[in-house]
């Protein structure tokens, strides 16, 4: 491994990349109307009927519970569900066995709650409050947005080149150079690792400027959960072109990848609801794993120790795509 | 032709010696084959070193495929190659400057710029500077590899070819598709590339760019060479005649009648081959042909193509 020459392969491809300009715009605005209009499109009224989580189910039979319009949420862990009710994921959380009810004070769908639990059987219950911003739709959207798109340009960014530059000629005319194929492959992951950084942290930046979402959790953790995924995908392109010489071969692989990635891997909507083999064939997919890790750091605002099965996984799939890739890689 | 693969004989200035000079690159009894097409079938010769062979013969005659073996490109199904004695090696990568017939640039990226990526890769370059003045890269050294034209592009690949200051220099097609005035400043180029003492090995379907530049050529069909040797040789190995053209109005069925010719005819002219120009003219001006427009003209590698395979260089 010479640094020289990965350094040489990594400056070429970096200007290459800076000087298109079509393309590198593209690659920012992309993510940022996505978003944007996401947020345009969900900024209605809500429809969902009332929320309430319940503790300590007690035996006593309260009026309240047989309201048809709310639903109960039986939930075990109360501190988890009180940061529910901070965000506004739920109304109201009541602990049957304590008789004490929380709601939101900034919410006013907790304080329409409050009244009708006074009036139908609720009057012992006393009140305690917590506050909170509401997490809208599009806090709980950005994570996967920023995903997905590092996803797209880990995928087509390093995948398509690589069969262009096969295709045409230029693999050929480097392969009869002393590079080797690891100091090239390097070269092309590394350029494509710092520019996604790069450009995901412009981003975050301006979405943030148009609609200000939530962040509870540490930059530098959500940075090291966006490198790690994107060096797995930029690998997993990698290993996409490893051999196929056709570009239209690879448009099509790489959607084939990264579409079901796209609709699977809980980017848009909860995998919750789905059937119990589809949460595990999401498993597979690498962006599953960034967008359930980026999250949990930015919406419940948990530490590396809390997503260390995420990153884990993250990393061996990565070892596994680089190792399959390098050892597959054709120059023509 | 088994003289010249094995004792490297030469001929120079006029009379033939016998020296046996260093052999650079041997190659013995070389094949490959794709799916069903043996693209070369046991070929067999030995490159001088400072010399320029020409690999000559139409497309598909396996040029290509050999020269892409003899750089490590790619492997010979069976045969072996030898760069001074021994198997090409990594160290080959080194020494050897390549030329493809067809190469993309990465996009985006000046002249210079893609000298200088290309000059990282090697321990031992030249200046950029010295590369710039041999292949004349002077007016367009800042502008991005994809605006040049033709004849542009090619110089920009022969000095990337020649950024590690090989010792052997493959140039495969090189002035293929250029215009015959950037395709003369190409030859001009190599030729001085060729004082310098770097051996040359060339693929070409222009016969007169195989005259021009080549010491020894060899011509191949079918994956196999068919002749050898200097230019001069092999035409005079195979020609003692000179062509007569005559305008294609002239009367062929009178032509018949005469012996010792024979008779081709072209789309604009009809030729006839002599070994006694004389006796023909003489013939002609019995039978009261015009000669008018008549062009006698020396046998040509085209010519020796045509004979050795009954078919055009360039079809």
């Amino acid at each position: 491994m010479s640094w020289r020459r990965f350094l040489a392969v990594l400056v070429a491809r970096n200007r290459e990349f800076l000087r298109d300009r079509a393309a590198l715009a593209w690659n920012i605005l992309f993510p940022v109307l996505i978003v944007v209009g996401f947020a345009f499109a969900f900024s209605g009224e809500n429809l969902e009927q009332y929320k309430i989580g319940i503790v300590n189910t007690a035996d006593n039979s309260l009026e309240f519970l047989n309201n048809p319009y709310i639903q109960f949420i039986p939930v075990e862990n109360a501190a988890a569900s009180m940061t529910k009710v901070e965000r506004h994921q739920l109304d109201m959380l009541i602990d049957m066995r304590q008789q004490i009810f929380w709601i939101n004070d900034t919410s006013p769908n907790g304080y329409m709650l409050e009244r009708v639990l006074k009036g139908s059987g609720g009057e012992a219950y006393s009140r305690q409050t917590v506050s909170g911003r509401q997490i809208r739709y599009v806090d709980w959207l950005i994570p996967g947005v920023l995903g997905m798109n590092v996803m797209f340009s880990a995928l087509f960014g390093v995948g398509y080149v690589i069969v262009r530059y096969r295709k045409n000629g230029v693999l050929k005319r480097l392969k009869a150079t002393p590079l080797s194929a690891l100091e090239f492959l390097a070269a092309q992951v590394f350029s494509r690792l710092w520019l996604i950084v790069i450009i995901t942290a412009m981003v975050y930046l301006g979405t943030d400027f148009f609609i200000d979402f939530s962040m509870f959790g540490s930059y530098l953790n959500l940075l090291v959960v966006l490198a790690l995924g994107a060096f797995c995908l930029i690998s997993m392109g990698l290993l996409v072109a490893a051999r196929i010489r056709s570009e239209e071969l690879a448009g099509g692989l790489l959607n084939m990848v990264s579409w079901p990635m796209m609709f699977l891997s809980g980017v848009w909507f909860s995998l919750e609801g789905l059937h119990p083999w589809v949460q595990k064939l999401a498993l597979i997919f690498p962006l599953t794993h960034i967008t359930e890790a980026s999250r949990a750091i930015m919406i419940d605002g948990v530490g590396l120790a809390g997503i260390s099965s995420h990153l884990i996984v993250l990393l061996v799939m990565s070892m596994l795509f680089l190792f399959l890739g390098a050892w597959s890689f054709r120059w023509d | 032709m088994d003289k010249y693969c094995h004792n490297n004989a030469v001929y120079t200035e006029g009379h033939f010696e016998i020296k046996f000079m260093e052999s650079i690159l041997q190659v013995n009894n070389l094949h490959k084959h794709f799916q069903q097409v043996q693209a070369v079938d046991g070929i067999s010769f030995s490159i001088t070193a400072g010399k320029c062979l020409g690999l000559l013969g139409p497309n598909g005659a396996g040029k290509t495929t050999t020269v892409e073996m003899l750089e490590g490109i790619s492997q010979p199904d069976q045969g072996e190659i030898l760069y001074k004695g021994e198997a090409l090696g990594k160290g080959f990568r080194d020494r050897a400057g390549i030329m493809f017939q067809s190469t993309a640039l990465q996009d985006f990226i000046t002249v210079r710029e893609t000298l200088t990526l290309f000059g990282q890769f090697y321990p031992r370059t030249l200046a950029i500077a010295d590369l710039v003045e041999m292949c004349a890269l002077a007016e367009f050294l800042d502008r991005d590899a994809r605006k040049l034209s033709g004849g542009q592009r090619q110089r920009l690949l022969l000095a990337i070819a020649l950024i590690n200051d090989p010792e052997i220099l493959f140039l495969d097609e090189p002035t293929t598709g250029l215009d015959p005035q950037a395709r003369h400043n190409f030859w001009n180029l190599v030729q001085h590339i060729k004082q310098q003492g770097k051996t040359i090995v060339l693929t070409t379907h222009y016969m007169e760019e195989a005259y021009v530049l080549c010491d020894d050529i060899a011509i191949m069909d079918h994956g196999r060479i068919i002749a050898m040797g200097t230019p001069r040789e092999l035409l005079a190995k195979h020609f003692d005649d000179v062509v007569l053209s005559l305008p294609s109005g002239a009367d062929v069925s009178r032509l018949k009648q005469m012996d010792d010719v024979d008779i081709i005819q072209r789309d604009s002219t009809i030729e006839l081959t002599t070994g006694d120009v004389n006796l023909t003219v003489k013939n002609l001006l019995q039978l009261d042909f015009d000669l008018t427009g008549m062009q006698i003209r020396q046998r040509t590698l085209e010519d020796l193509f045509l004979e050795l395979t009954g078919k055009e260089l360039r079809q």
